[in-house]
């Protein structure tokens, strides 16, 4: 069956966000009350899988062999 | 794009008592040409290899990775070169006690590719930075540094914007002296100010365990004539003289 991997990647804890610095200055120039901005990238996977749990694991792997850098970041799957 | 390269049989960058040095090309690297020229100067004979070009890599004696944006930075700087087959080669020389040096995109990738520890951040200005600084040797024990006594402040330019260096384990690298180069003012301090990117501890560059390979932004090639306004990376490039 096609599952659909949804990958979420951040930076971890306490890794400056330099990205996330900037818009947030810019969104506050606009008016903007903001109290936390974050930054994550995400990536749409679609695959096969023999099951759900499978296909989690599989997307859970392209983190770990790609997708995040284990140094700075954090990453979650959801399949849906 | 193949960038063309020069032939094994082409003398005229041949020195003697040097080892020859592939300066490995991806897609997108840049820097390629500049360290072949510089390593001229210095007579080590090098030239530039497609990173397919595996056998190339595998006769050569040493390796240098080269700055640029392979696979135009997408995902992470260095990310996608990190996983090609070619880096396997790469580690082996690295075993085997090769001189290895990545700069700027090179180093992404040394690091990306697990080789050395680490990973490299976006600039804390979040700007693309491109300026001389000044480095300050930490360590003479390395053949990328050997030219300098400890403490000597040189003058090398950088042009990165994910430079920030974050280590994984810096008490080791410290306890280990394995930090390379740190950013320090003129007066050779390692202030926040000359620190061009929020790298940890103003690191400037590292050695991997065993000595052989190193990682830096700086680029030792810009730096490599009294025209560019400084020849302070000669100094670093000689590591690849034998």
């Amino acid at each position: 069956m096609t599952y659909e991997a949804v990958v979420r990647v951040t930076l971890k804890e306490g890794v400056l966000d330099p990205e996330a610095k900037t818009i947030r200055k810019s969104l506050e120039r606009l008016g903007f009350e903001i109290d936390d901005l974050r930054t994550a990238d995400e990536y749409v996977v679609e695959f096969d899988a023999a099951s759900r749990e499978a296909a989690h694991d599989e997307a859970e792997e392209m983190c770990e062999s790609l997708l995040a850098n284990p140094t700075i970041h954090d990453y979650t799957v959801e399949v849906r | 794009m193949r960038v063309a390269s020069r032939k094994p049989d082409d003398t005229r960058l041949h020195g003697r008592g040097a080892m020859s040095v592939a300066v490995l090309s991806f897609g997108g690297s840049n820097c390629d040409r500049d360290v072949v020229k510089a390593l001229g100067r210095i007579e080590v004979p090098a030239e530039v290899v497609w990173y397919k070009d595996e056998e190339d890599v595998s006769e050569s004696e040493a390796v240098v990775l080269p700055g640029g944006f392979s696979y135009g930075d997408y995902l992470r700087a260095g990310a996608m070169a990190a996983r090609t087959p070619v880096m396997e080669i790469v580690r082996e020389h690295v075993k085997d006690g090769a001189p290895v040096l990545g700069i700027c995109n090179g180093a992404q990738i040394i690091c990306e590719a697990d080789i050395v520890q680490g990973a490299y951040a976006p600039n804390e200005s979040a700007k693309f930075q491109c300026e001389p600084v000044n480095l300050r040797v930490e360590t003479t024990d390395t053949p990328f540094t050997q030219e300098f006594d400890e403490g000597d402040v040189i003058e090398v330019p950088i042009a990165h914007a994910e430079g920030r260096y974050v280590p994984d384990d810096l008490e080791a690298l410290r306890e280990d002296d394995r930090v390379l180069f740190r950013y320090v003012n003129e007066n050779g301090e390692p202030t926040d100010e000359a620190n061009p990117n929020g790298s940890v501890d103003n690191i400037a560059g590292i050695v991997g365990e065993t000595r052989n390979v190193a990682v830096m932004m700086p680029h030792p090639e810009r730096a490599s004539h009294e025209s560019l306004g400084s020849d302070d990376g000669l100094g670093i490039l000689a590591g690849f003289e034998k």
